[in-house]
């Protein structure tokens, strides 16, 4: 749009880009998306950034947090810093696989749902069924029949959570398939699925990308849940959760192992929830048209 | 209003459609009972006619355009267009013959997807049916703007940027996009202001004229029926109680209820009065529709034969169908001897 002329126009002065404006607006996310950066940056340069996270030391155990080792040393020695640092690539690699995964197969089956009653009745009630059962407990059964691996975790945290994803789809698709323009579609000679591809679809975005941000939260809880738990990520992973886990005993003595991979765990969810909150608010138009 | 072409072949043939919805109540949802929003209707519509469906509101008028258009299922009948019965017809059948049928709906703004763009919602049913593509679909959307009286740099635009009645033009661009033969028009202009309602009327009349479309026009506003139906069926709790030529039914309404709906609607000039008909009581339940004539609750003339015998549509004139008992072949038409004391 922006075309350089030589007449000199005067101009008004323009209210910022686009963007800027827009994140001026939402607050929530710039602090949000600021931490998780953070997070995803010393996931990507923990090589760099940290030591070998799985190195034993025998002679330092259990050391105080220090200008050698910033947040102490473990029973075995090994440098608490360095566990959380990679830690946080475990993490972010389930939070993220989860929301793709769970809001993917919701997308998919919460659109069938809506739009075809039979599939409905049958799909439903098996999602009634799933969700009677405590995701963790689910989780635990699945993890336990299979022989445990950062992808089996991501599996069975993701399976707990679909059920939510299509409900949610499903509501938004019942209100849009009864819009005079589906039937209008159809009445075009438009086929099912190009109806509920280019007509319904486009409705679910942006309820599914804040829902999205919600099974992330939650998965990064669940994952450091279950490994806590012994029933997650094994134990040569350092993940939070395994790392919490492992530092449990020694709580007494030296609470600096459960200390900070706890307050990334934190920081980290609830970054996750200002942006999903953020972006709840500025995706509903109720809302945004206020402003 | 032209008249139609006196011989001219029959686009829709509708015999004894049915729809009735069933009520779910309870845990098990059981059918605890219907409503007969469409009970026994049968009409038929030539080659660049206009039939009106006209009726309060929850007589079954918008049910039986649905139902033509197979929109909803229906629950009995047959809908033949272009002597095909769409009703027996297979989904990838059905879609096939939905060429010929299109349809323009009451609301200008539900109706359009307001995440499309103009030329892409008149262009849906064109690619739908691979009809044309590339250069050759932009030209022929920009006919059809043109066609419909929008201008055709407006395809850009989203529905949010045009008037209701640029929206109801969009709609029709639509339904003509495939060179249908029928449109189903469920109450085209009632959402418009009344000096938008006369333009989109008479576009509709030209592009009946152009095209020889056949319109089945669903409306509640007699003025607009009197405008622009050729022949028109006055629906009464899911009912054809009266079906006659535009003159004829305006002229001499020949049923109890089409006396009484003609004589409600407001006359055009101030200060004059006529004698009126007021029925008593409200339309009755269409899930428990009173037994013989629908009409007996609330007719001047209800005798007791009225209670229990349904009258048949029968045709007491040329072209002139009525369903009363005291209206039989060959008049007398005078007033009838009302029996409400």
């Amino acid at each position: 749009m922006a075309v350089t002329t030589e007449v000199a126009v005067p101009v008004a002065p323009r209210a910022k880009s686009g963007l800027a404006f827009w994140l001026g607006r939402n607050p929530t996310i710039v602090i949000g998306v600021a931490i998780l950066a953070v997070l995803v940056a010393s996931a990507f340069l923990a090589p760099w950034l940290a030591e070998d996270p799985l190195a034993f030391e025998p002679t330092n155990r259990l050391k105080r947090p220090s200008a050698e080792f910033w947040f102490g040393t473990d029973q075995f020695g090994r440098d608490v810093y360095s566990r959380v640092i990679y830690g946080t690539r475990i993490s972010l690699a389930v939070g993220v696989s989860v929301a793709v995964l769970a809001t993917a197969l919701g997308l998919v089956l919460g659109i069938v749902c809506g739009y075809y009653k039979r599939v409905d009745a049958i799909v439903m009630r098996v999602m009634d069924g799933m969700m009677a059962i405590p995701s963790i407990l689910l989780a635990i059964a699945l993890i336990t029949l299979m022989k445990a691996s950062l992808t089996i975790v991501i599996i069975a945290i993701t399976i707990p959570e679909i059920p939510r994803v299509v409900r949610l789809v499903r509501s938004v698709v019942l209100t849009v398939r009864a819009q005079p323009y589906i039937e209008a579609a159809i009445a075009s000679g438009t086929r099912n699925l190009i109806i509920m591809v280019r007509h319904i679809l486009p409705n679910t975005v942006a309820p599914l990308i804040v829902q999205g941000t919600y099974v992330c939260a939650s998965a990064i809880l669940t994952e450091a849940g279950l490994s806590f738990l012994g029933a997650g990520t094994p134990p040569e992973i350092p993940s939070w959760g395994n790392v919490i886990s492992l530092g449990r005993s020694f709580f007494q003595i030296s609470p600096w192992i459960i200390f900070f991979p706890g307050v990334l765990l934190a920081i980290t969810v609830l970054a996750i929830n200002l942006v999903g909150d953020g972006l709840r608010d500025s995706l509903d138009p109720r809302i945004a048209r206020r402003m | 209003m032209s008249a139609a072409p006196a011989v001219a072949e029959t686009v829709l043939r509708v015999r004894d459609l049915k729809k009735h919805f069933p009520i779910h109540r309870g845990v098990l949802s059981r059918v605890v009972g219907h409503v007969f929003a469409v009970d026994g209707v049968s009409f038929e519509i030539r080659r660049g006619e206009t039939l009106c469906l006209v009726g309060e509101s929850g007589c079954g008028k918008s049910t039986v355009a649905k139902t033509v258009m197979r929109l909803q299922e229906p629950t009995a009948g047959s809908v033949e267009l272009n002597g095909t019965d769409i009703t027996k017809l297979d989904q990838a059948e059905l879609r096939s013959h939905r060429r010929q049928m299109q349809i323009v709906f009451q609301d200008p703004y539900s109706s359009l997807n307001p995440r499309m763009s103009a030329g892409a919602i008149v262009s849906e049913p064109l690619t739908n049916y691979e009809l044309a593509s590339g250069a050759e679909l932009e030209q022929r959307i920009a006919q059809l703007f043109e066609r419909v009286g929008l201008r055709a740099d407006a395809m850009a635009k989203y529905p949010h940027e045009f008037s209701g009645g640029q929206r109801q033009r969009l709609g029709i661009a639509r339904a003509l996009a495939v060179n249908p033969r029928l449109i189903v028009a469920d109450e085209p202009v009632s959402a418009l202001d009344v000096s938008v309602q006369a333009q989109v009327l008479n576009l509709l009349v030209d592009l009946q004229e152009e095209f020889q479309l056949a319109y089945l026009f669903v409306s509640h506003d007699l003025a607009v029926v009197e405008h622009i139906g050729h022949r028109i069926a006055v629906m009464y709790l899911g009912r054809i109680v009266e079906l006659a030529d535009n003159a004829d039914l305006f002229g001499t309404p020949l049923h109890p209820y089409t006396e009484a709906l003609l004589e409600a609607a407001p006359l055009p000039e101030p200060g004059l009065k006529r004698e009126r008909i007021i029925l008593q009581g409200d339309v009755p339940s269409p899930m428990a529709p009173p037994p013989g004539c629908h009409f007996h609750t609330r007719c001047l003339y209800a005798q007791a034969r009225c209670k229990a015998e349904v009258p048949a549509l029968e045709e007491v004139a040329p072209d002139h169908w009525v369903a009363c008992h005291f209206r039989t072949k060959g008049g007398p038409f005078g007033p009838l001897t009302r029996t409400d004391g």
